[in-house]
């Protein structure tokens, strides 16, 4: 029975590839809401190019990592697909995406002046480009504008002085409550200003962590005031439900990324409604408004695939104005073409304005495949121990070079032969 | 043995072959694989060009000793075996035992009832408990309202996350260490009862004299079980809190899946996984000479 079965099964699929054998069928993985979303799109790109036809495949981002190298060492990775920009060095470095330089020369659609240049250069290594941005993602502040009226700020800050200043003032407001929210949980508040403030994170290439640095400890010592201040919560229990304390004005003031807009929309009561808004960063400096990450996910080409014109082709149609903004209107993840920013729902979404404005001012983390685990194994660790008290700052930053140090051996015995 | 003439020897092996050259490909290749693995620091970069993978000796064992995070993670797995193992074996036993008492009704029913969780997948067990213990809406919390009681964060409290973790593995195991009990209850023969009936021992007496000491042999295989069994905890810190609220349910098992496929450090990751199995395999030793020392 079973191999009757199995032949039937044989049968249907060897029926089918006969079917489209006259068409170039390309695999498409996509990730997360995107990649349910982006089917829709499909149709319009077939009868664009008759002879192309796409299987798209979603899978969830929980999962999506694992799978893509899962993939790679089982040589079925589709031929085109999307990936977090922050894995480009990582999918780089095992050579398993194609270099895209050429194809960007030949190609009258994709041109990296139309994108924003700290999120381009997220895909770039060593002047190869790897990806082209599909949408972008940065971190802004989010704020409640009647609280920071009655701190006596009309306008939200705009250096890091001010930040303090108006925590401080907010903080005299009601003592019960706090000012800004700065996960202790998470790497990201501790890179954040660290970068802002000019530190290069790692140094000698890459291949040392620079987190002793002078500009880095000048950050977490800034960050780590509002924890002995009690400016921010250093206990992450205090937070349940980051839309309710927001709400509530537990804290005033937290830094997060646009699918917060939607969620706050969609979560916060309608009293709320203009009570709160979205600014670009601080800076340290006079530069209005400071660096933030540079995220988003990007279109690569699997190098081993035979199809990769007809997979360029579809990253061309994806990139393009017309494209990006009927798939804004259907997942509202920001577009990574500049030009897309003109079309009315997001020049007047007001809390739109200032991820534009900040999606200007973007800087990459540094592009080594050891990258996530330094912050996701270590930042965060040294985050928490930091903004409890543990251990002072210098103790902590120079025990987390090291701890850094250790994870990049490898990277400098590989540049070393 | 005068069985085993040649024919018998041929056909002893075609019968046995196939699960050998199975087991073989499919169990003791790969582990000695991963043995092998565990003395390099094969990563993603040896992923790409094997010629990146370096021969590192007992570097990643030296390392474990090191890493605050694996201490922190035998630390919660032996938290959970030792607290959840006992707690796990005592309900099995009393629910042997109310389900195999001549006063209950409904026994087969009973049965059934207190094994489905056993058979239920623990993915989806684990994503429903999530929602038992969620802190606004779970039934945990709203059983706990109506005794007046404050609401409590269970899987998100440091403190908290691994007893509910361990209570949530007693729901999901304990039938099917109880099923064995009840094979070792049936197999006491009831005259052992009677007799101690007619000396006029009481219900206390008859459990501690007479079931105690002849489960003895049932007791430590499930002890053993149980053990090797919860040393392995993965699914449900995975599925419910990833190993956090700041560690607290990190797992050895958990961190060496971190390891191995979030980092793809897989050389560190099999290190990891042989401390695992020499630390199972102490205890298992253990018990075993215990067990030897009680028969003599």
């Amino acid at each position: 029975m079973k191999i009757f079965f199995s032949l039937v099964i044989l049968l249907l699929f060897t029926g089918c590839n006969q079917n489209k054998e006259d068409k170039t069928v390309i695999n498409f993985w996509a990730i997360g809401a995107e990649g349910e979303k982006v089917k829709l799109l499909i149709p319009e790109f077939e009868k664009l190019n008759p002879g192309i036809k796409v299987r798209v495949q979603q899978i969830p981002w929980t999962a999506a990592h694992e799978k893509l190298l899962t993939a790679y060492v089982g040589e079925t990775l589709p031929d085109v697909f999307q990936i977090g920009n922050t894995w480009i060095p990582e999918f780089a470095s095992l050579k398993t995406i194609e270099p895209l330089n050429n194809f960007i020369d030949n190609s009258n659609v994709i041109d990296s002046t139309n994108y924003f240049a700290g999120i381009w250069e997220t895909n770039i290594i060593d002047s190869v480009v790897y990806g082209i941005p599909w949408y972008v993602d940065t971190r802004v502040l989010f704020y409640r504008k009647d609280i920071l009226e009655n701190a006596g700020y009309k306008e939200p800050p705009k250096t890091w002085e001010e930040l303090y200043d108006l925590s401080k003032k907010i903080k005299a407001l009601n003592p019960t409550n706090y000012s800004i929210f700065l996960p202790v949980n998470e790497w990201l508040p501790f890179i954040l200003f660290g970068m802002q403030n000019g530190s290069s994170l790692l140094k000698n290439d890459n291949t040392y962590g620079n987190f002793s640095g002078k500009e880095f400890v000048e950050a977490i010592e800034y960050l780590n005031n509002f924890y002995r201040e009690k400016l921010a919560p250093s206990d992450m229990q205090q937070v349940q439900n980051i839309y309710q304390a927001f709400e509530e004005g537990y804290f005033s003031m937290l830094i997060t990324g646009p699918w917060n807009v939607t969620e706050m929309t969609n979560r916060l009561s309608s009293k709320m409604t203009g009570k709160w808004a979205t600014a670009p960063l601080p800076s340290p400096n006079d530069s209005y408004p400071g660096f933030s990450l540079a995220g988003g996910a990007s279109l690569v080409v699997n190098i081993n695939s035979d199809k990769k014109e007809s997979a360029w082709k579809l990253i061309e149609f994806l990139n393009q104005k017309e494209t990006q903004i009927t798939f804004y209107r259907l997942v509202s993840s920001l577009p990574s073409l500049k030009d897309t920013w003109e079309y009315e729902e997001l020049k007047s979404n007001p809390h739109m304005k200032a991820f534009y404005a900040q999606l200007l001012n973007t800087k990459p983390t540094p592009k080594i495949p050891e990258w996530e685990q330094i912050v996701f194994a270590k930042i965060q660790n040294y985050a928490e121990v930091i903004a409890s008290g543990k251990s002072g700052v210098k103790e902590a930053s120079i025990n987390l070079d090291s701890d850094v140090n250790k994870i990049l051996e490898k990277r400098r015995w590989m540049l070393s032969r | 043995m005068k069985l085993m003439k040649k024919n018998n020897i041929a056909a002893f092996m075609f019968f046995v072959i196939p699960a050998l050259v199975t087991l073989l490909t499919f169990f003791f290749l790969p582990v000695f694989a991963a043995f092998l693995l565990s003395f390099t620091d094969f990563d993603i970069y040896s992923l790409g060009d094997l010629s990146n993978l370096r021969f590192t000796g007992f570097a990643n064992y030296l390392d474990l000793f090191e890493d605050p995070l694996f201490w922190k993670s035998l630390t919660n797995t032996f938290y959970f075996v030792f607290a959840g193992a006992p707690l796990s074996i005592l309900v099995s036993l009393s629910a042997a035992l109310l389900v195999n008492s001549k006063l209950i009704k409904w026994k087969s029913t009973f049965r059934v009832v207190y094994f489905l969780p056993v058979i239920t997948t623990l993915v989806a067990v684990a994503i429903v408990w999530r929602y038992i213990y969620h802190p606004r809406f779970g039934l945990f919390n709203y059983f706990l309202s109506f005794l007046g009681l404050e609401g409590m964060d269970w899987l998100g409290n440091p403190v908290l996350a691994m007893p509910s973790i361990i209570i949530l593995a007693i729901w999901k195991n304990f039938g099917y260490n109880m099923i064995i009990f009840i094979a070792g209850l049936q197999n006491i023969p009831s005259e052992l009862y009677e007799a101690a009936d007619i000396e006029g021992a009481n219900w206390w007496q008859k459990f501690r004299d007479v079931t105690l000491p002849l489960l003895a042999p049932t007791t430590i295989f499930i002890t053993i079980i149980t053990m090797i069994g919860y040393f392995q905890l993965f699914a449900e810190p995975y599925i419910m809190t990833q190993g956090g609220p700041l560690n607290s349910t990190l797992s050895v098992v958990l961190y060496m899946y971190n390891e191995g496929f979030k980092w793809w450090n897989i050389g560190y990751a099999t290190a990891i996984a042989f401390s695992l199995f020499i630390i199972i395999m102490t205890g298992t030793l253990i018990q075993l000479a215990i067990q030897r020392k009680l028969d003599r």
